[in-house]
């Protein structure tokens, strides 16, 4: 526990205590770093724990369902039948509308705040798109229920059925019952938290945009838009897919706000008006009630699956992330 | 008296291979700047970074169609002169100028001309070289499609002008759709130049645009400058002296934000009026 | 002279595809700052709902010494509120001290071999990891070998948060920190331990202290984590190897009942919560500001 004491200060080491310290300083040094290493290495572990924890506990599903888990529909606990269909479905159709609402929007606000905004507007507004990812997401699922599903079942579904359900083909997607709750109402709140994730990401890679080369776009006579669409994207896009990807892996993952609003049902719908169900939210809903082994190990297999997709979402972010990083050295 | 002929006579024994080998086949310019059709003029121009003034009083006449060089130790606002003229500083909110910069009778401080077509006008190019993030074909056509729609045949013969205007065409001929990233630095700083003529501007600014180039790059954008002012006003900020006197028809000296002492090269490296320019000139300032 | 530079000169505002590119140009900004607003419509309206519904019922006093109620009986959310902090403190004191070390060896010993590497890019990963990957671990490998929910179960959950958080700010801030500093300190003959706890931690202690702050904040309105492994608790316990309440699962037991005055305690818990988090977000942010 000594070497946790910060009462040492360089200016008491004089040289009276020279000898003592150069006797004990090889073996203290060892073992500090050895303590910081062993430390780092648990934390290195701990990916992998989860990993092999949720594999043992998945193990009894694993061998019951096979492959066919993962495009099996039915979830039936009274029978002891299940299958992930319904929730994977749930979860990666949720995350796909967080996106395509997400994306556009958060490059928009990355570009009003790197070349659009007074400079004194800047940090205010910065932190109050920043605030969006503090808001705990308990309370987005408590907000979407209570306050955005009803205003949203009166007003916006309705003429969103009725405009875009007519629509051929498409139209599918929209159809069916004014209810509130569904994927599209879970899609459109995950694309909100999500949005201050991207929207630092694509900040702060637009940063490192060299000042001369937007200089040089803008000596030509290109407009704000034209540097950033033709010079800053395409300078920064491996870092912009990084961001995405992050948001991406963050969508997946996402449990409160999702369980609230997206029905919870054990059903395959075509239509995004409809309830559904996400990996996150089963777990949330159903872990603590179940019962019997392979009920159990269903869901933990579904945690599973959910790990792994996340995990190799994230991981790849952050390579492409890291391979931006890299490149700005080396450009000029 | 003596003390000064034996300065300006070691100034010209310091630099005199390059500068009359590089002169030879062009008249060296008598004409004062202010006898000559002024492209851009100047009039008691000040700038502002900040509280911070940059640019003190400064009045000068830029001639058509010639080269301009301005010198002087860094921090001493040539820089942030030559941006004034096409208003990059409008980019940056603590930036602002006060005076008149007249091109073609507007004053471009306060005209409500859009930045965009002045700076479509004033073509610049900078310290290092800038290729955008795309083909070097692309790099050329970027600024052409921004004012004129033309079909592909159109393009390519502009694309091999401006190329070939700025002495790189034989070079990167074979491999226009690669990135203009991939070339070599002084390959880069020909095509900036390059993209900046594609437009067809009626000004050239270029800020230190050798300080990142070797000396055989450097010899090559100097003689291509040489060669434009047969079709553009060019200005040049340079740290180097040999160089403004290599390339340039009329120099400012500035110092500290003000403009010292402006007039035909030759003069301002041979005969300066001003003890402090000579100073400069001669290496014993400071 | 080319015939190309003959051409009547193209840049004029008379240009008809200039015009059309400032129009567009207009647009797409104008949709910008649209974005802008989207994004601060929800973050208005998610805490004006909050102040709407919450600030009632934060004002009342019961809520901080009154126990949950049954459904239909008058109550508060003191036994919530006090599991909460000692999960979240637990939690802290757990993840911390875990995250520091690890971070120092990220930046002052990683520089060789391939562990610093690898930890840093798996480090990143689990910070934006499920959350409730993470309680279903500590289920697996905590709370079904003893065979209970508990308090620590739930705080060790919330210390997995807490470690990727601090391993990243520590790593980042102890790499800000001037090599020149190191060198100085060595020279005097200190040894690198020395140097690290009484010089290195000292100046990156800002930067530091915000990671820890922030990490506080993550936890603080965390409910999925909990859901497996503190449960909740009808009642006063302070107890940590028993089942506890905790606001958060509070909040997401009531808010999802049928009863009214369940989901005016659930308002008033997520006003609390949220206040708290964006209290420590802005400590952070401003004591970070502060150490620039």
């Amino acid at each position: 526990m000594d070497l946790v004491d910060t009462s040492i200060r360089p200016e008491t080491l004089n040289n009276s205590q020279a000898p003592r310290r150069l006797r004990s300083a090889p073996w203290a040094d060892k073992a500090f770093e050895w303590l910081t290493r062993v430390f780092a290495f648990l934390v290195f572990s701990l990916l992998l724990a989860i990993l092999a924890s949720l594999l043992v506990g998945s193990q009894a599903s694993i061998e019951k369902f096979g492959l066919s888990f993962i495009w099996t529909a039915e979830w039936d606990p009274v029978k002891e039948k299940f299958g992930a269909l319904v929730p994977i479905y749930g979860t990666v159709v949720t995350s796909l509308i967080a996106m395509l609402i997400g994306v556009p929007v958060s490059f928009g606000i990355a570009i009003f705040l790197t070349e659009l905004s007074p400079a004194w507007l800047k940090r205010p507004l910065g932190t109050a798109i920043e605030l969006l990812a503090a808001i705990p997401s308990i309370i987005y699922g408590m907000w979407g229920l209570f306050v955005f599903a009803p205003l949203f079942q009166t007003y916006l579904q309705p003429a969103m059925i009725s405009t875009l359900g007519s629509v051929p083909f498409f139209g599918a997607l929209f159809a069916g019952p004014p209810i509130g709750i569904g994927m599209f109402a879970a899609g459109l709140i995950l694309s909100i938290m999500v949005i201050p994730f991207i929207t630092a990401v694509m900040r702060d890679v637009f940063e490192i945009v060299p000042p001369m080369l937007k200089e040089s776009a803008y000596g030509l006579g290109a407009t704000t838009w034209e540097v950033v669409w033709r010079v800053v994207l395409p300078y920064t896009k491996v870092g912009v897919i990084g961001g995405i990807m992050l948001g991406l892996g963050r969508a997946l993952g996402e449990t409160m706000a999702v369980t609230f609003v997206i029905g919870n049902a054990h059903r395959l719908a075509v239509s995004l008006n409809a309830p559904g169900n996400s990996i996150a939210s089963a777990l949330a809903n159903e872990f603590t009630e179940a019962v019997g082994d392979l009920y159990f190990s269903a869901l933990i297999e579904l945690g599973l699956i959910l790990f792994l997709i996340t995990t190799i979402v994230l991981g790849l972010s952050k390579l492409l992330l890291m391979q931006l990083a890299r490149g700005e050295g080396t450009r000029t | 008296m003596e003390a000064a002929t034996s300065a300006i006579n070691s100034a010209a024994a310091s630099r005199p291979a390059i500068h009359t080998t590089m002169r030879e086949g062009r008249p060296a310019e008598t004409a004062a700047p202010s006898d000559l059709k002024a492209k851009l003029k100047i009039n008691k121009l000040n700038f502002y970074y900040g509280g911070f003034q940059a640019i003190k009083n400064v009045t000068m006449d830029i001639p058509e169609r010639k080269v301009t060089a301005f010198i002087g130790p860094s921090g001493c606002g040539k820089s942030t002169l030559l941006r004034t003229f096409n208003r990059m500083y409008a980019l940056y909110p603590d930036q602002r100028a006060e005076g008149e910069i007249l091109m073609d009778g507007e004053n471009l401080v306060t005209t409500k001309q859009d930045v965009s077509l002045i700076r479509a006008k004033i073509g610049m190019v900078f310290q290092k070289p800038t290729p955008f993030p795309m083909s070097i074909y692309d790099n050329i056509a970027f600024g052409v499609r921004l004012f004129e729609s033309m079909s592909k045949r159109e393009m390519d013969e502009r694309v091999e002008w401006a190329l070939g205007r700025a002495a790189i065409w034989n070079e990167v001929k074979d491999k226009l759709s690669q990135s203009g990233q991939s070339l070599s630095g002084g390959q880069q700083q020909r095509l900036c130049i390059a993209r900046g003529i594609a437009i067809k501007p009626e000004v050239l600014l270029l800020d230190e645009p050798c300080s990142a180039l070797d000396p055989i790059s450097t010899a090559k954008v100097e003689e291509l400058i040489h060669e434009l002012k047969t079709d553009y006003t060019v200005v040049i900020v340079t740290h180097n002296m040999q160089q403004a006197a290599r390339v340039s028809d009329f120099t400012a000296y500035m110092y500290l934000g003000e403009l010292i002492e402006y007039d035909v090269t030759d003069t301002i490296f041979i005969k300066p009026k001003k003890a402090a320019t000579e100073d400069y000139i001669t290496g014993r300032f400071g | 002279m080319s015939a190309v530079l003959n051409a009547q000169s193209a840049i004029h505002s008379g240009n008809r595809l200039y015009r059309s590119r400032k129009q567009l140009n207009f647009v797409l900004l104008a949709v910008s700052s649209l974005a802008l607003a989207f994004g601060l419509f929800w973050l208005v309206w998610i805490l004006g709902t909050l102040l709407y519904e919450g600030g009632t019922a934060l004002a009342r006093a019961t809520l901080y010494y009154q126990m949950t109620p049954p459904p239909g009986a008058d109550g508060g959310l003191a036994n919530a509120i006090v599991g909460s902090l000692l999960m979240v403190g637990a939690g802290t004191l757990i993840g911390t001290p875990v995250g520091i070390l690890a971070g120092t060896y990220l930046a002052e010993y990683g520089h060789r071999g391939w562990l610093a590497g690898a930890t840093r890019f798996l480090n990143d990963v689990l910070l934006s990891a499920p959350s409730i990957v993470m309680g279903l671990f500590v289920y697996s490998v905590y709370v079904a070998k003893v065979g209970h929910f508990s308090g620590w179960a739930g705080a060790i959950a919330l210390a997995l948060l807490v470690i990727p958080v601090v391993v990243r700010t520590t790593d980042d801030m102890l790499k800000l920190v001037p090599n020149t500093l190191r060198e100085a300190t060595m020279a005097l003959g200190c040894p690198a331990w020395k140097m690290v706890i009484s010089v290195t931690y000292r100046a990156a202690r800002t930067g530091i202290l915000t990671g820890i702050l922030l990490a506080i904040a993550r936890i603080s309105g965390e409910t999925a984590p909990l859901l497996f492994t503190a449960l909740n608790n009808q009642f006063w316990s302070s107890n940590m190897n028993a089942p506890m309440a905790n606001l958060p699962v509070v909040i997401f037991q009531f808010a999802m009942s049928p009863y009214e005055d369940w989901h005016r305690l659930a308002w008033g818990g997520a006003a609390l919560i949220t206040l708290a988090v964006l209290v420590l977000n802005i400590l952070a942010r401003a004591l970070f500001r502060k150490s620039d």
